[in-house]
């Protein structure tokens, strides 16, 4: 069978950002994927809550103060969030380098804030069905917490010891995408753990 | 752009450019070199072989079974071994063989139909063939030391809960579970990557070929449904490894927990199975009726209402625990509806084949095998999914002999008519055709033999999951027909295994397309070489290689670096070249730190944490944003 | 020649009738309907069975159709442009005749599907007779009358109901999930342990029937089955009447049996009203020798099965939560005369 050129695609770039990239949509596949896994945990909250009254059952929910902070900052590091998203795309190394070290900072302080949440739930994951859900939750939003944040981390650094190319700003929006992820899912959870339980008083 | 296109590239300047293709996209003969390949035809290749093994593997085990169902009152084998063969049986049918080699299939041929030089994310790719076989190796291996599973596929609790299934049987179950869907994952995301922005040019939405939908949609399905059956069993081993009570109901839990997140993935997996199932018959009907597809759009649409309905039926396997009687009638009349996708693809599979010119060689002898069979599995399933019906014959032998017709008939057929249909392509060289006559024949009447007498059965009041059964109830002859009839499904495994054999070495040369196929793996050598296409294909028409006239390909992509052509996600118009992950170990070392992590946990609840740092490491180092040397010399100022 | 071809399908046709037949009949059979709820299911089996046998012959139909046209051709170009083809409108035309005949048969059947759920579940009640269930690896214990201390019977592995009068079984597990069915009488319902599940069953057929456990519920799930005999109202009385306080031993080897049981690790677990003996984890034996068969239907009942199972229980059942007690041939002996006793 013959073959017939017609035409070069040597001329067309060899990197671009969000949608265009295949990166991007193998992280919006694992943000599908985590997702899905957040509202079926949702779900079994629920199903396991319209088995027990009173919810929870030794009726003390989780406090507020922590996770509310928490929650709080999370909320807030969404603008250098945009923010880093914006400069990435604008391909500006020095402020991405700024961005991606406040990101950094932001995430260590969540985490370290997500740690006194864990002592401040109120019940043990082995006490009741409602201990291990609440454990559930919050166990699985902290992985992605933790992922994201060493992702943060190793971008961070090696902005910081080389040049960025245009791939490495795509890196970097994608991650930025990743954060709003985190961010976002939090938000029912929140509602789900420490709200819920309340206004079934 | 040069200015001397359109024009056709000469013998000397293709030889040039394929040796600078291999040194670029090859994969060397030395062990470390095998092992850090990316080549997704490679990884696929042994994705096929594992997962076929696996299938020779449960195969056994149901001949054991059906060795001891023989005779009433048999007492060949224990009731612990027999629970332990049973529960075997299904996992690796379902969790080792299906999903996977449905997955490896697409692995291999994904890239090759879209006209691309390697799937989205080879090191995923690698990564995800390490994890799967690791677990399946692992949940083996625990069979064979006396620790396999012992509560079935679908591990029900109470029963695989601490209290009633002590000692590590069910969490080597449980953690090959999460092994094996992390595999599962990561190719779905890959197929979906590859086949939204991998596309030839030209290869618009309306112009992808069956196989490709049908992908597309199981991957979605994988992604939205095995999320479910992680989580529901993970609750499953921390209720049995640091005592949460997800699943207790004195301290709260409910047993029904387990069975709504367990369903919810396990009715969408016999689609997530069947589907990719329907775009090999769709490729194989087409090629040997010599003629498209009757009524495309409808065909897709089939597989997008089937994608769709799957998540709304999880219930009808409830149908006996007691939930309210409204709900469930919601719940047949989804069970229903699936008919209906069903029955027009069917519908035009037979117009294709009664409009066309059919050839009838192995791989259509098993399409047809496949309409025959799963017509009347389906049929039997409209029946399973009315409430009344179901209290009867769930649980029976009647159901046992409903999903093997409608998996073994709607996707170990088509999986064998798509041996015979892509073997050439995999290797070269084409099966006996004679052998597989014997091959079909053989399936396809002992098939039959094997399993329809237990929808008798199932009536006449056998239940499942049973070693033995007295006599006197009517059930000794139908088993005995069924055992012999199992048996020759198993001869006719063998033969099909050694028409592989004897086919690889002597096999008659196939040549690039030896059926006249129409879709994009037939464009090269076969097998093809390292890098799949010299030239980025573009596609004129639904079926590439039938379109006349002589074929259009680009130029422009690295011949020196791993390099893909991107499209946009909707029209396939070429949009930006993308670097392609080179060969690494990371991959597997992520496997093995992943496998220590996994296994570890079974032992001691802590390797949860310290488990993640080895893979932590693993995965910064695949990671690691490389500097990228572009192809630059031809790329405009 | 043709007449052997005759006798040949003559052969396989008989063959085929008998294997029907023994789904239809037998007392573990859902065709062989012995209660309304058993009844009104097998009905509905047969409309499926007619609407989906014809569904599926007009598929083989068109198929073996499609297939012998076949035969003329032999090879040509492939036809790119299926849509152009003369055959595109009539086959068009037929897939819209087929998509509204599935449309019709789903409607058919999922219309008879829910009024006979309906049916089923708006049956009378009010003056049903209660049974309560309970499963546990690997049996059944069945109680009559559980609300009311005097009244209340106790029983394992058996159920017996009056021909014609309703009866609702409440239905639980104490350990894992097990699967309460009988099919000659009705479909069947899950005990599940931390809920309670309800059967009707409205027997119309006196007779023997049997039941099994039908969701797996681990080592023995095989050997769990239920005696199932539906009688006279009059003869149900007698026996209701009849499972009073155990009979006392008589002979001396009897009476030797009931200090062997009274004395030795059995009263842990079972009991026998009437004597201290007061067990709950085991199946109750007051009257254990009027039931047809020991073990959850694993042997039939006889004093030579019972001396067996007596001797080493985990060879009849493999697995089975009662432990083998050593005892001598004499001590054996005796303890059967007096469970024999038991009737």
């Amino acid at each position: 069978m013959k073959h017939q050129i017609v035409g070069d695609v040597a001329s067309l770039p060899d990197a671009a950002f969000s949608h265009r990239t295949l990166i991007w949509w193998g992280v919006l596949g694992f943000i599908l994927i985590e997702g899905t896994a957040f509202v079926l945990a949702g779900g079994s909250y629920f199903f396991l809550m319209n088995h027990t009254t009173p919810w929870p059952p030794h009726r003390v929910p989780p406090d507020l103060l922590i996770a509310s902070c928490f929650t709080a900052l999370l909320l807030l590091s969404e603008i250098p969030n945009v923010w880093t998203d914006r400069v990435a795309h604008a391909e500006r190394l020095i402020p991405t380098r700024i961005g991606l070290a406040v990101m950094t900072l932001i995430g260590l302080a969540l985490i370290v804030l997500r740690w006194f949440e864990f002592q401040h739930l109120n019940i043990k994951w082995d006490e009741n069905a409602y201990g291990s859900i609440v454990w559930a939750l919050l166990f699985l939003h902290t992985v992605h917490l933790l992922t994201d944040w060493v992702d943060t981390l190793v971008l961070t650094v090696f902005a910081f010891i080389h040049d960025l190319e245009r791939t490495h700003y795509s890196d970097v929006a994608d991650n930025c995408l990743y954060w709003h992820f985190v961010a976002l899912a939090w938000l029912p959870i929140y509602g789900l753990l420490y709200w819920v339980p309340r206004m079934l008083k | 752009m040069s200015a001397a296109l359109p024009r056709e590239p000469g013998s000397a300047e293709i030889a040039a450019l394929d040796a600078q293709l291999q040194r670029t996209w090859g994969t060397g003969r030395g062990l470390w070199e095998r092992l850090a390949t990316v080549d997704h035809k490679i990884v696929g290749r042994r994705y096929v072989i594992t997962g076929f093994a696996f299938f020779v593997l449960a195969g056994v085990l149901a001949l054991l079974m059906r060795t001891q169902l023989m005779k009433a009152d048999h007492e060949l084998i224990s009731p612990d071994r027999y629970n332990q063969i049973f529960s075997m049986h299904g996992t690796t049918m379902m969790f080792l063989f299906a999903v996977p080699i449905m997955e490896a299939m697409a692995v291999y041929l994904v890239p090759l139909m879209c006209g691309t030089r390697n799937i989205s994310f080879p090191r995923l790719n690698a990564y995800s063939y390490w994890v799967y076989l690791a677990g399946g190796v692992m949940v083996w291996i625990a069979f064979l030391l006396n620790v396999g599973p012992e509560t079935g596929w679908f591990s029900y609790v109470p029963l695989a809960g601490p209290e009633y299934s002590a000692g590590k049987r069910t969490d080597f179950w449980a953690q090959m579970i999460t092994f094996t869907e992390v595999a599962a994952l990561a190719v779905a995301v890959e197929l979906v990557a590859t086949i939204m922005k991998q596309r030839a040019p030209g290869m618009t939405l309306a112009r992808m070929p069956l196989f490709l939908w049908a992908m597309l949609v199981t991957s979605l399905m994988v992604i939205i449904a095995m999320p479910a059956v992680m989580l529901a069993s993970s609750f499953l081993i921390s209720d049995r490894l640091i005592g949460t009570h997800f699943y207790n109901p004195v301290e709260g839990g409910d047993a029904l927990l387990w069975q709504h997140l367990f369903w919810f993935f396990g009715h969408p997996e016999v689609y997530i199975i069947f589907l990719p199932a329907l775009g090999m018959v769709s490729s194989i009907v087409i090629t040997f009726s010599r003629r498209t597809i009757f009524a495309y759009t409808l065909m897709v649409l089939a597989l997008l209402a089937t994608g769709l309905l799957a998540f709304g039926l999880w219930v009808h396997h409830m149908f006996a625990t007691g939930l309210p009687r409204l709900g469930s009638s919601f719940y047949t009349a989804a069970s229903m509806m699936i008919a209906i996708p069903s029955g027009v693809q069917i519908f035009s599979w037979i117009a294709t084949m009664w409009d066309g010119k059919p050839r009838f060689q192995s791989p259509l002898l098993f399409v047809i095998g496949f309409i025959v069979i799963f017509v009347l599995g389906g049929l039997t399933g409209v029946m399973l999914a009315a409430v009344p019906l179901d209290l009867q014959v769930h649980d029976t032998y009647f159901v046992v002999a409903h999903f093997h017709y409608v998996l073994i008939g709607g996707a170990v057929f088509p999986l064998f008519g798509a041996f015979y249909y892509w073997f050439p392509k995999f290797t070269g060289r084409m099966l006996s055709e004679r052998l597989g006559r014997w091959n079909f024949w053989l399936f396809f009447i002992g098939f039959n033999v094997a399993f329809f007498p237990m929808h008798i059965l199932g009536l006449a009041g056998m239940p499942r999951r049973v070693y033995t059964y007295p006599s006197g109830l009517g059930w000794e002859s139908l088993n005995l027909l069924s055992s012999l009839g199992a048996f020759l499904i198993g001869v006719s495994v063998v033969l099909f295994i050694i028409n592989v054999m004897r086919s690889l070495r002597v096999g008659e040369p196939a040549g690039d397309n030896p059926w006249d196929a129409p879709t994009l793996e037939w464009a090269m050598s076969s097998p093809p070489p390292p890098y799949n296409f010299m030239h980025v294909p573009v596609v004129t028409g639904r079926e590439a290689l039938w379109q006349p006239g002589p074929r259009q390909v680009l130029e422009g992509l690295s011949p020196s670096h791993r390099e893909v052509l991107c499209t946009t996600a909707l029209a396939a118009e070429p949009d930006i070249r993308q670097p392609s992950a080179t060969p690494s170990l990371w991959p597997l070392w992520a496997a093995l730190a992943t496998t220590v992590w996994f296994i570890g946990s079974i032992f001691d609840a802590r390797a949860v944490v310290w488990g993640a740092f080895p893979l932590a490491v693993c995965l910064i180092g695949w990671l690691w944003p490389t500097h990228p040397e572009p192809f630059r010399e031809r790329s405009p100022a | 020649m043709n007449a052997q071809r005759a006798t040949g399908l003559r052969t396989v046709g008989a063959i085929a009738l008998t294997l029907l037949l023994a789904a239809c009949s037998g007392k573990q059979a859902a065709l062989d309907p012995a209660a309304d709820q058993a009844a009104t299911i097998g009905s509905l089996w047969t409309l499926m069975l007619y609407v989906c046998g014809f569904m599926y012959l007009l598929v083989l139909i068109f198929l073996g159709n499609s297939l012998w046209r076949a035969r003329h051709v032999l090879s040509a170009e492939p036809v790119i442009h299926g849509s152009q083809s003369t055959a595109e409108k009539p086959l068009r035309m037929a897939l819209g005749g087929w998509f509204g005949l599935i449309l019709v048969g789903l409607l058919v059947l999922s219309l008879g599907s829910f009024l006979i759920d309906r049916s089923l579940a708006n049956a009378r009640v009010d003056d049903a007779l209660k049974i309560k269930i309970t499963a546990a690896q690997w049996w059944w214990k069945v109680e009559y009358d559980a609300e009311t201390a005097d009244k209340r019977v106790v029983t394992a592995n058996e159920l017996r109901l009056p021909v014609g009068r309703p009866a609702l079984l409440e239905l639980q597990a104490d350990d894992v999930i097990h699967s309460f069915w009988i099919p000659n009488l009705g479909g069947k319902q899950d005990l599940i342990p931390g809920r309670i599940n309800s059967l009707l069953l409205t027997p119309r057929r006196e007779g023997d029937y049997r039941g099994q456990c039908a969701e797996f519920c681990g080592l023995q799930h095989a050997k769990m089955a239920i005696d199932a005999s539906v009688m006279k109202q009059s003869d149900f009385d007698t026996w209701q009447q009849q499972l009073a306080p155990a009979a006392a031993p008589s002979t001396p080897e009897q009476v030797r049996g009931h200090e062997i049981f009274m004395s030795g690790p059995c009263i842990a677990c079972h009991q026998i009203v009437g004597t201290p003996a007061a067990g709950q984890t085991g199946p109750d034996l007051t009257h254990l020798a009027s039931r047809r068969t020991i073990a959850a239907g694993a042997r039939p009942y006889s004093f030579e099965a019972l001396r067996d199972w007596l001797r080493d229980p985990q060879t009849i059942k493999p697995g089975n939560h009662m432990p083998q007690v050593q005892l001598s041939d004499s001590d054996l002996n005796a303890l059967t005369s007096y469970l024999d006793s038991l009737k």
